[in-house]
């Protein structure tokens, strides 16, 4: 029986499939090029330019579009690497267990002792800072977290009776975690991956709002906001739509994933427990 | 008539009846038992009686009438009221029914104090009348423990002091002993009946085992699928039991008492295993002791014993899956030189520590641990455990799981695999249509049965078969026995039976290995080591198996009255 996605899913799906499409189709649908300057310093919304001008006199939609391609495509990257990366990591700590599990996770300890931003600023001071950097360093950070709730999931997964049968069996590492571990692990990584996306989003935006995210004159939700700060001053609500981006984003992945999640938990058929 | 149940139906919230047209009378000082496999509804008809429904399911209709209110037309208030004063419920496991944060006392004067019908000083003195008339040790400070720091015989007798603390009418005793062992059912089960006698409540009791409930029970229910099948007094369900189905359930119970029937086949043939002098320690504690003996080709070895014994430790150290402390488990080379029949040996003679025998034998030494052993030596000794719920995958399809083995050890991929996992799936007795099924979605008998054909999918020479039996509904449990005897007749298997069921034991196994707090305590042919006890725990054990007629434990007790403190005239009518 297929059951209907509740509305809160819909929502999120569309919130999502809107921004996403509008970010991946920007070169071709935006009104102006990224860094066309077609007006004054914050003019209001109008015809020429629906959300108004930003700080330099740029078109605040065009910007929005330009700055979701760095911000969420970086996002996803980076996501991508720290969900792969973390699970790994936390597959392998909790199936070998001993004193490999003990040595990773005092490592990931030393990481997790370090607020996450620090960590990242020292890096990119060091480096500079380049999108390789910043996805590799936010990758590396974000897997920690990651790992944590990857090694948990996996160890009680990992003392069950189907996976002592394939130790029993001698399978190997990879089958064990692959094929053992991974399909019974997946709800709880799926709302992780969904909650380390929103994560990075706002990692990468509060990096950019210090100026060391993405570089100008690309566009990111989070130098937008600081470069247009100052406007909060003057009533205007110019900062505020990067911001809005942000939380939008934000939210619809995760109504999306809850939803995910449900179906995921949804009991395959089982027979009522007498 | 204390409570009157008449067509009572109970629905989960999509519709499906778990229980149809139900009548039962209950009269005062009387127990009912009410018996059915899984899933019979037994249990929905006694939390019925308290007019409670499991989460997601209600009671559709009927009337459940106490002492002429019918407790259905009473408000949530006066439901709950009834609750626990006029009708308790006693649990399977009191170790879930306990909140381990608060003593027992606290917990037991609870009921009586919430409701008002005594003060707390008035409570304290009937919980300790209760922990006294139970044998509680020490009952005048019983209550002060907490759950954890009780045994699970004692913690289950406090439940049911819990549960008379208000002298309700009715108690609802929900197969209040299958979680414990036999020795510690037999007392479980006196104690029951002392104190039903003693406040003279009438009772439900709900059970899948009729020897048990024989004990307890005046008259007996017997339900399937819901429905009653048969009602009639204890004596006439054993005897003359009227439908098929009542036959089948005492006709397995027999099965399950009678004396070894397998075990004529005494010869031995070329000795399999030898687990010679292995130790298992946990700490300080050694969990197994020195065990000593042989498993030969296609034989089954029974090792018995309570929980805690170490039996399963035992079959882990077998595997590799548990460390050993010291000792050794030789496996023989796959073809070993035919040994001519009748030369049979104590296994300790034959297996001297460092005589060289095992290589006479034409053994190997298996490694202690898992990773040291090859692939070959891994697949010769297969698993079985005792829940399939949690031995199978849930996200893996039947014919991934039984056609894995089949892959890593013979490499058999596409059609030749389908086709063997249809053989393997045949092999067991489940159709073919059932391999692209979820765990979920099977039985607990088809999961066993899946469980076994991954087994089998190795070829092995022995499998190790780990309480298999004991979390199946009897006659499930039988066709398992059965299946299991087919394939070792049909494939020269042999099989490793760990089990705390006696009646298990005496159908399946050639010889047995009885353990007590990780020694052996007996080892031989079933029927020498069940047929002339010689070891005062086996003597125990071997009395305390319920027997299928009524008035067995009456005379038992009678027989022990003075190790047991319940005094007779409570026991006997």
């Amino acid at each position: 029986m297929r059951v209907r996605p509740p509305a809160s899913a819909l929502i999120g799906a569309a919130i999502v499939i809107v921004m996403v499409a509008a970010i991946i189709l920007a070169p071709w649908i935006a009104p102006y090029a990224e860094s066309q300057f077609i007006g004054g310093v914050w003019d209001p919304p109008g015809a020429t330019s629906w959300l108004g001008t930003d700080n330099l006199g740029r078109d605040m939609l065009t910007r929005l579009m330009y700055g979701g391609r760095n911000t969420v495509g970086i996002a996803a990257v980076t996501t991508a690497i720290a969900v792969v990366l973390g699970t790994a990591l936390g597959f392998v700590a909790a199936a070998v267990g001993g004193w490999v599990d003990n040595a990773m996770s005092r490592c990931i300890d030393i990481l997790l002792s370090i607020p996450v931003l620090i960590s990242a600023l020292m890096v990119l001071s060091v480096l500079g800072s380049s999108v390789p950097v910043l996805i590799g360093t936010i990758g590396i950070l974000e897997a920690t977290r990651v790992y944590l709730v990857a090694r948990a999931v996996a160890r009680t997964i990992a003392v069950q009776e189907f996976v002592a049968v394939a130790r029993l069996r001698g399978e190997g590492l990879a089958w064990i975690i692959g094929r053992e571990i991974l399909p019974n692990a997946l709800p709880p990584l799926i709302a992780e991956a969904g909650l380390r996306f929103c994560f990075v989003v706002l990692f990468i935006a509060s990096l950019g709002f210090l100026g060391l995210g993405i570089q100008p004159p690309a566009a990111d939700w989070g130098s937008m906001v600081r470069e247009n700060a100052q406007a909060i001053n003057f009533a205007l609500l110019a900062p505020l739509y990067p911001a809005a981006a942000i939380a939008a984003l934000t939210i619809g992945v995760n109504l999306v994933v809850d939803w995910l999640l449900s179906m995921y938990a949804r009991p395959s058929g089982h027979a009522l427990e007498l | 008539m204390v409570l009157r149940i008449e067509g009572l139906r109970v629905e989960t919230q999509s519709g499906t009846v778990l229980v149809d047209g139900v009548d039962l009378e209950l009269a005062r000082g009387e127990v009912l038992g009410l018996i059915g496999e899984s899933g019979a509804g037994k249990s929905t008809i006694g939390l019925a009686a308290l007019t409670f429904a499991r989460p997601g399911c209600r009671i559709a209709d009927g009337r459940i009438v106490l002492q002429g209110t019918d407790l259905r037309s009473l408000d949530a208030r006066g439901r709950s009221r009834a609750r626990g004063v006029r009708v308790a419920y006693v649990a399977q496991s009191a170790a879930a029914a306990f909140n381990p944060a608060m003593t027992l006392l606290d917990q037991v004067t609870e009921g009586p104090v919430h409701h008002g019908l005594m003060s707390r000083a008035a409570a304290r003195q009937r919980a300790v009348e209760a922990f006294r008339a139970l044998d509680l040790p020490d009952p005048e400070h019983f209550g002060a423990r907490y759950p954890h720091q009780v045994s699970g015989g004692q913690l289950q007798r406090a439940m049911a002091a819990m549960a008379i603390s208000c002298s309700p009418d009715v108690l609802v005793l929900d197969e209040p002993t299958t979680a414990l062992d036999v020795t510690t059912q037999i007392e479980m089960l006196a104690h029951l009946k002392k104190l039903i006698a003693l406040y003279g409540t009438a009772a439900l009791y709900i059970s899948h085992d009729l020897a048990v409930v024989a004990q307890i029970a005046d008259r007996i229910m017997v339900l399937r699928y819901g429905k009653m099948v048969e009602v009639g007094t204890a004596t006439q369900i054993l005897t003359a039991p009227r439908t098929d189905y009542a036959r089948a359930l005492v006709a397995e119970r027999v099965a399950a008492s009678r004396s070894v029937s397998t075990s004529d086949d005494t010869g031995r043939g070329t000795t399999l295993l030898a687990i010679d002098n292995l130790t298992v320690r946990f700490g300080e504690r050694d969990v197994v002791k020195a065990a000593t003996f042989t498993i030969s080709k296609g034989e089954t070895v029974a090792v018995v014993g309570e929980s805690g014994s170490g039996k399963t430790t035992l079959a882990l150290a077998i595997c590799g899956q548990v460390a050993r402390h010291s000792g050794n488990v030789y496996l023989a080379d796959t073809a070993p030189a035919p040994r001519p029949s009748g030369n049979v040996q104590p296994a300790s003679a034959a297996l001297a520590p460092g005589n060289g025998d095992s290589l006479r034998l034409g053994g190997t030494l298996l490694a202690g641990r898992l990773s040291r052993r090859s692939r070959e030596q891994l697949r010769r000794i297969q698993l079985v455990f005792q829940l399939p719920d949690v031995a199978l995958n849930p996200r893996h399809t039947v014919e991934a799981i039984i056609g894995r083995p089949a892959t890593f050890y013979f490499g058999l991929r596409g059609a030749a695999l389908r086709a063997r996992v249809t053989e393997l799936l045949a092999a067991v007795g489940l159709d073919a249509s059932l391999a692209s099924r979820l765990p979920g979605q099977l039985s607990g008998g088809q999961k066993q049965r899946v469980c076994i054909a991954r087994a089998l999918a190795a070829k092995p020479d022995l499998i190790i078969c780990d309480e298999v039996t004991s979390a199946l509904d009897p006659l499930v449990a039988e066709e398992i026995l059965k299946l299991l005897r087919r394939l070792q007749e049909e494939l020269g298997l042999a099989y490793l039976f760990i089990t705390h069921d006696l009646g298990s034991v005496r159908r399946i196994s050639h010889r047995a290995v009885v353990m007590l707090q990780g020694e052996i305590v007996a080892e031989g042919p079933a029927a020498e080591v069940f047929g002339q006890p010689s070891h005062p725990y086996l003597i125990k054990l071997l009395a305390s198996v319920p027997e299928l007629r009524v008035g067995w434990l009456d005379e038992i007790l009678r027989g022990r009255a003075g190790t047991l403190a319940v005094p007779n005239e409570l026991i006997t009518p």
